[in-house]
């Protein structure tokens, strides 16, 4: 283990977790707002990716490819929203948990039916195909820096967003208590129309960020999904800061515990039982780490006042 | 002399900046009805809240019938006889009226981790059940689901539970709110036959059932124990008066 | 008509009493006739179908319990199926093959994680309560993908059914589905005896009304606890019987689309009606079979099938015929 190499796998969680951060921002903005439990959050994610790939093979151009599929995000998510999600907000989270988890169900087999079970690729733009030099000998891919420059950028967007803008201030209000801000005359259909949109082209977003790197397939926002709302439930929910706090976290928890769990069990105990329990254990080191979260503050670290 | 059966010591509590109980400290003696009153926004639900349990206090203590119990959950101050009825009815809806009582007079004979046997015939919880029910004059709907009660008959029902709890001590908040002027009159009947027999707290608005209830009343304003005193004393008080109508005129 | 659907929704137990012993009394006759119909007709499937669904039922159950009466909405039922299923996999392989033994041994070990996770579960609420389930029942998936030894990803193959006091009497389908029946009823009358006894009507009111419940002096969350982990334990005797019925044991039986599964068959059927989370396993899994044969993608229409269940079907399948025959009631007598 050297430092180098703790380097990459340091960058590599920064990735993961920036990653985690764009769909988990969209994911409590509309848990916060409208107390809506979208299990099919992870979709729109994958829908991004596919929806990439179908606009590149249309354009040529991974630019405009971005921009037709985070539109085409928007318009899929809105479209969604208006068929189903607004007849769920007054129901209750049950009614949501299944019919969500419905959508899923149609959703991934529906782009399994369209694109089929292989798993397909995503040019990178040729500008960002090359590495970086850490160290002599250690190169690093420019897209994962790029992955998490973007990651960044969209947060501080967010911040100055949600922090410093009117529209901003009704989501935090929307977030602390949505009733309140009914009565007090603001328009809370368009409201949530506007923070569910968002959340979709995020997650999108992040979909068509990822999909240069990893295999875009069917189902490949289950998993995702499953960590995000581990993030927002750390993160506590509602609160944007908190989930950044808590995507990093737990995507350096991860990426560390996966690369160096062996190497430290190694240090108490033999190789060949370390080799058994490392894998495991770093499996399950973000529940662990959720677990322990919950049980000293079950709201999450940063919750939204109200909930 | 004996000794209050409610005890609060400096209780302080604030929301932000916002200072919601400020300083107030109270004793409650054995058989007395101690009235509650100010104007909307003094911070007597707090209050409430903070007495039974709902709301941690940021600083002061609550005793009760000797003990310390301001860091015990609101389930442990009421197995020790705290009761309380809530401003907003709280009930079980679903649930009969006579369901709803007995659930109160299971949790005070204890052993509720019985997992066999038929909870809803069980004479031993239904009979003290239903004695509290007659008590406050709804026994006849005792079969009824809680939920399709009028207002008033539900503000019986929350008053029928603290009753079954046999309380040392009964919080009664705002217990006229929102029902009409027979009922009210009933209510007001029904808490003259417990006084004396039971010690209450009682946070109230309307002004006609504090006078003809209240042994001794306490003046909150802003957070703030403005005068507890005797309801003669209080109502020719000026200064209490204005303060008040002022908080009202603002 | 509020008083049907309040009546069917985890109400005061007296009100309950005429609908509650026809209903399941016709669900376990068809259970228990099955066997003989399948031999009349020659259709020895239906008892591989019928053994099936009754493995599901079970842990819908106590899902149900959890759910419907005790408003917890655990997302992480399928752990203890998994939990169970993994016992009886793991003692096979260390030569223990009696279900005297793994039997205990598998609810003994679903109750203890339903205790340990259930202690951090309990103290949290609302959609909190269910990322958490969720979360552990991740976390148990993710352990046993990696125990090698065991199979890991692929699962691990039980050599032979477990044998009762030595005797290899679940070897035959028949017998096994009846042993499957026996603990269907088993859990489902130990739920309903739950529901209507002093810890269950504490848990329902803490569903209703937490804060009043608190109020007359209720320490909520210990009951929560304890429903949870009962459930638990009811999750690992359908693991025994699901490992024992295939003769395989796979991670996939803890996945989160597991225990999703679980919650889409107790509200298809009725939440908080105890005899819909029978009737909803039984809908589900004939469903997906039926579905699936028609196309592979059956999740394309059963996705959306969902969703109107969830806008237009209150209450589920027991709901909807409680409203229809009420409706039909009201025709017949002016």
């Amino acid at each position: 283990m050297t430092a180098t190499l703790f380097l990459v796998q340091v960058l590599n969680g920064l990735q993961f977790g920036v990653l985690l951060f764009l769909i988990a921002a969209g994911l409590t903005l509309v848990f916060g707002v409208m107390d809506f439990i979208n299990l099919a959050h992870g979709v729109q994610y994958m829908l991004g990716a596919y929806l990439a790939v179908a606009s590149y093979g249309l354009v040529g151009n991974f630019l405009f490819a971005l921009v037709l599929a985070l539109l085409a995000s928007l318009g899929f998510g809105l479209l969604l929203e208006f068929l189903v999600f607004r007849h769920l907000y007054e129901r209750d989270h049950l009614d949501q948990v299944i019919a969500t988890f419905g959508i899923i169900l149609f959703l991934n087999h529906a782009v399994r039916m369209i694109w089929g079970a292989a798993p397909l690729n995503l040019p990178m733009p040729e500008a960002f195909t090359g590495t970086v030099q850490l160290a002599p000998g250690q190169l690093y891919p420019v897209w994962r820096l790029v992955i998490i420059a973007a990651g960044i950028g969209v947060a501080g967007g967010l911040y100055i967003l949600v922090t410093q803008t009117r529209i901003g201030m009704l989501v935090r209000a929307g977030a602390t208590n949505a009733r309140m801000v009914s009565a007090l005359g603001v328009n809370i259909k368009q409201l949530f129309m506007i923070v569910f949109g968002f959340g979709t082209m995020l997650a999108g977003f992040a979909g068509v960020m990822i999909a240069p790197i990893i295999s875009v397939e069917p189902g490949m926002g289950t998993n995702i999904l499953i960590l995000a709302f581990v993030v927002i439930v750390i993160g506590g929910i509602g609160s944007i800061r908190g989930a950044f706090v808590a995507a990093l976290l737990i995507g350096l928890v991860d990426t560390l515990g996966r690369s160096f769990s062996i190497d430290v069990l190694r240090l108490v105990m033999a190789p060949s039982p370390a080799r058994t329990v490392g894998p495991a254990i770093a499996s399950i080191l973000i529940y662990v780490l959720m677990a322990i979260v919950l049980y000293l503050r079950p709201a999450g670290l940063f919750p939204a006042r109200g909930r | 002399m004996s000794e209050p059966v409610l005890r609060i010591k400096g209780l302080r509590k604030s929301f932000g900046s916002l200072v919601v109980t400020d300083d107030v400290s109270l004793d409650v003696m054995p058989g007395e009805m101690l009235a509650v009153i100010g104007p909307n926004g003094a911070g007597k639900t707090t209050l409430i809240n903070q007495i039974s349990g709902l709301l941690p206090p940021d600083a002061g203590t609550i005793m009760f019938d000797g003990a310390d119990v301001t860091a015990l959950p609101p389930q442990a101050r009421a197995l020790r006889g705290l009761a309380r009825s809530f401003q907003i009815t709280s009930i079980l809806p679903s649930f009969s009226v006579l369901e709803n009582v007995a659930l109160a007079v299971q949790a005070r004979i204890g052993s509720s981790l019985r997992f066999f046997g038929c909870a809803a015939a069980e004479a031993k919880l239904n009979q003290p059940a239903m004695a509290a029910l007659e008590q406050t004059g709804i026994a006849d709907r005792a079969h009824v689901q809680a939920g399709e009660l009028s207002h008033g008959e539900k503000r019986a029902l929350e008053l029928a539970i603290a009753l079954a709890m046999q309380p040392a001590l009964l919080l009664l908040d705002e217990p006229m709110a929102g029902i009409g002027r027979e009922e009210t009159d009933r209510q007001i009947e029904l808490l003259l036959r417990l006084k004396g027999k039971l010690t209450m707290v009682l946070v109230e608005h309307d002004m006609s059932a504090v006078f003809a209830l209240a042994d001794r009343i306490s003046v909150l304003i802003r957070g703030r124990v403005l005068r507890t005193g005797l309801p003669a004393d209080v109502r020719a008080d000026q200064q209490i008066v204005t303060a008040y109508l002022g908080e009202q005129m603002e | 008509m509020a008083g049907a659907a309040a009546v069917a929704v985890g109400g005061a137990g007296s009100l309950r009493r005429p609908r509650h012993v026809a209903l399941p009394a016709v669900i376990f006759a068809a259970f228990a006739l099955l066997p003989a119909f399948a031999a009349l007709t020659a259709q020895h499937y239906l008892v591989d179908t019928g053994t099936r669904i009754m493995v599901f039922a079970v842990a819908a159950v106590a899902l149900d319990l959890l759910v419907g009466y005790g408003g917890l909405i655990s997302f992480g039922q399928a752990a203890f199926i998994g939990l169970g299923a993994y016992a009886v996999g793991i003692l096979s392989t260390a030569g223990i093959a009696d279900a005297l033994i793994s039997l205990p041994v598998a609810i003994a070990v679903s109750m203890l994680f339903a205790w340990i996770t259930g202690i951090v579960c309990i103290r949290t609420k609302g959609v909190y309560f269910i990322m958490i389930t969720l979360a552990f029942g991740q976390m148990v998936y993710f352990l046993a993908t990696s125990l090698a030894p065991y199979g890991g990803d692929n699962g691990l193959t039980v050599e032979a059914r477990n044998t009762i006091a030595g005797w290899p009497v679940l070897k035959n389908d028949t017998a096994f589905y009846y042993f499957a029946l026996l603990c269907l009823l088993a859990s489902y009358l130990l739920c309903r005896a739950l529901i209507a006894s002093r810890f269950g009507r504490v848990l329902r009111g803490a569903k209703e009304n937490a804060t009043r419940m608190a109020a007359v002096g209720f320490t909520v969350q210990r009951f929560q606890l304890i429903a949870y982990v009962i459930a638990g334990g009811i999750g690992g005797v359908s693991g025994f019987l699901l490992a024992n019925s295939t003769e395989f044991v796979a991670p996939a039986y803890m996945a989160w689309q597991q225990s999703g599964e679980l919650i889409v068959m107790v509200i298809l059927g009725g939440v908080g009606t105890l005899d819909g989370a029978i009737v909803g396993s039984a809908v589900y899994l004939l469903a997906e079979e039926w579905l699936s044969g028609v196309t592979e993608n059956w999740q394309v229409i059963f996705g959306p099938f969902l969703v109107l269940v969830v806008l237009f079907a209150r209450g589920g399948l027991i709901g909807l015929s409680t409203r229809l025959s009420t409706r039909l009631w009201r025709r017949l007598r002016p």
